[in-house]
């Protein structure tokens, strides 16, 4: 096959396939924002996402935390540092790691479980038989799923953010003998506002990421139990990419 | 098929890449009359439906209901918003009870209250003759009869005036497939709906039908009364009917 024509075909291939997930995150939006809208749908989602995210979310914040304390302080040891690990810890967590593991943990939770949901549905005729109930299936699943993955990142992030500074706190006053009252000072003022604001914002752009990415993949999902595998992978996937893409692209703005 | 037309396909035309699905399709279904359209696998019988529910857009031509255009992907379409759908897999929503299923457009398109919702559940559960305990069970709590039958107490609940069955029977014993036979045409006449059915079980066609279409190659090769079916008015319908092939 000739070269430039596989190269203009899988451009053609990733420009239909941007187009089309920009088409269909239009359609979400808008019928986010017109009525009807199904308030028990969001309710239930909120529940889903959120609540029972919170367990995988505060152990991954409360290790990462206490992992990061570790590294900083052996780092910073060898050039007599070691007093930065309470700045560096809450610095890092709540600016970068606290948003990003948390996304990433509920790609790997939220977007796979919404793909394979969708992705069922579509394949069993429930998609169609919600159109023939006079029901958009925009506004019915995508939507109130979208919605509750902006609402509940910020809320699960900040969480993560406490624990995860906890997780530094724990292991910085057990284990390197950090003086609790000093720790917990230093972090309290290293921190600015808007060090977690920008952190809460990444983290609502990570959750309409990871839940555009689940809606997606389910929706389009073709082929029967294969097609609802490979839609559950490839939700998980590109969720995770455009994170770490968003993630270097808000920083960048953020810096 | 001279009554008037609630339902007409014109020169319906869909291709799905290089594949010509429907060609230039015309067919009519008469207000009041149950038509039953049958045809070998893959000849597009789904998708005809799929066009007169407004979830295929055709190439070409289009699909009316009471004389006017159904608009794809449009949720509220006139023409749709008639017709009552039972799916070959029941379609029923798992996340739901089966009195939320089948009351689920009259709570949320007609918004209707819950109780009375749930009492008008009920009554299509018993046209359909099902217990009202299976009312608060899920569908994966049913039987492969049972789902059938709550997904036809769904279709009918809203009271529709068109009424779509695609494969009604597959899948279910002859004795169960009699049942529901019996209820569609039942439900049919009740309601005094339009109905659409496609299948392959020819007793069904025999016990639902008045009208018969049969496609093939895109395109309506035969249609016509129940009887004309019967009286092999068309050689290649009559083979298909009897379930013979062409290979000697």
């Amino acid at each position: 096959m000739n070269p430039l024509r596989a190269v203009g075909a899988g451009v053609l291939t990733l420009l239909h396939a941007a187009g089309s997930v920009t088409w269909f995150a239009i359609r979400a939006l808008a019928a986010a924002v017109r009525p009807p809208w199904f308030g028990g749908q969001l309710l239930g989602q909120l529940f889903r996402i959120g609540f029972l995210s919170l367990p995988v979310v505060g152990l991954t914040a409360l290790f990462t935390g206490a992992a990061l304390a570790l590294n900083i302080y052996t780092g910073g040891a060898r050039f007599n540092a070691e007093s930065f690990v309470p700045n560096i810890v809450a610095l890092g967590i709540v600016r970068e790691l606290g948003p990003v593991i948390a996304a990433l943990m509920l790609a790997g939770r939220v977007s796979s479980g919404i793909a394979a949901e969708i992705g069922a549905m579509r394949a069993t005729e429930q998609i169609d038989a919600l159109h023939t109930l006079s029901t958009d299936p925009m506004r019915y699943l995508i939507a109130p799923r979208i919605v509750a993955g902006v609402i509940v990142l910020p809320i699960l992030v900040f969480i993560a953010d406490v624990i995860g500074v906890f997780g530094g706190f724990l292991v910085s006053t057990n284990t390197l003998d950090f003086d609790a009252t000093v720790y917990v000072r230093n972090t309290v003022d290293i921190l600015e506002r808007w060090d977690v604001i920008s952190g809460l914002i990444k983290a609502a752009v990570f959750g309409f990421l990871l839940t555009l990415m689940g809606c997606y993949h389910g929706y389009n999902a073709q082929g029967g139990a294969q097609g609802v595998g490979r839609a559950a992978t490839n939700a998980v996937v590109s969720a995770a990419v455009l994170i770490f893409a968003a993630n270097f692209l808000l920083t960048s703005l953020f810096v | 098929m001279t009554q008037t037309a609630k339902i007409a396909w014109k020169d319906v035309t869909i291709r799905f890449g290089r594949q010509t699905v429907l060609d230039g399709l015309r067919l009519e279904a008469a207000e009041g009359r149950s038509l039953v359209i049958i045809g070998g696998s893959g000849e597009g019988k789904s998708v005809m439906l799929k066009t007169a529910l407004g979830l295929i857009a055709p190439d070409k031509g289009r699909v009316e209901i009471d004389g006017r255009a159904v608009r794809p992907g449009q949720e509220d379409d006139p023409g749709v918003a008639q017709i009552g759908m039972l799916f070959q897999s029941g379609a029923l929503f798992d996340s739901l009870p089966v009195w939320k299923n089948v009351s689920f457009r009259l709570l949320h398109r007609d918004h209707m209250q819950a109780d009375e919702a749930r009492e008008r559940a009920l009554e299509a559960l018993d046209q359909v003759d099902l217990d009202h305990d299976v009312a608060d069970k899920r569908p994966s709590q049913l039987s492969g009869g049972m789902l059938k039958r709550a997904a036809l107490a769904r279709a009918i609940a809203a009271r529709p005036k068109i009424l779509f069955f695609d494969e009604p029977t597959t899948g279910l014993d002859p004795v169960t497939a009699d049942v529901i036979n019996k209820l569609i045409s039942r439900q049919v006449k009740q309601l005094g709906a339009t109905a659409v059915s496609i299948t392959h079980d020819m007793v069904s066609m025999r016990a639902i039908a008045d009208d018969v279409a049969m496609i093939k190659d895109g395109g309506i090769l035969w249609s016509g009364p129940l009887n004309g079916v019967e009286t092999c008015e068309n050689s290649e319908v009559c083979r298909f009917v009897r379930g013979e092939s062409e290979i000697a």
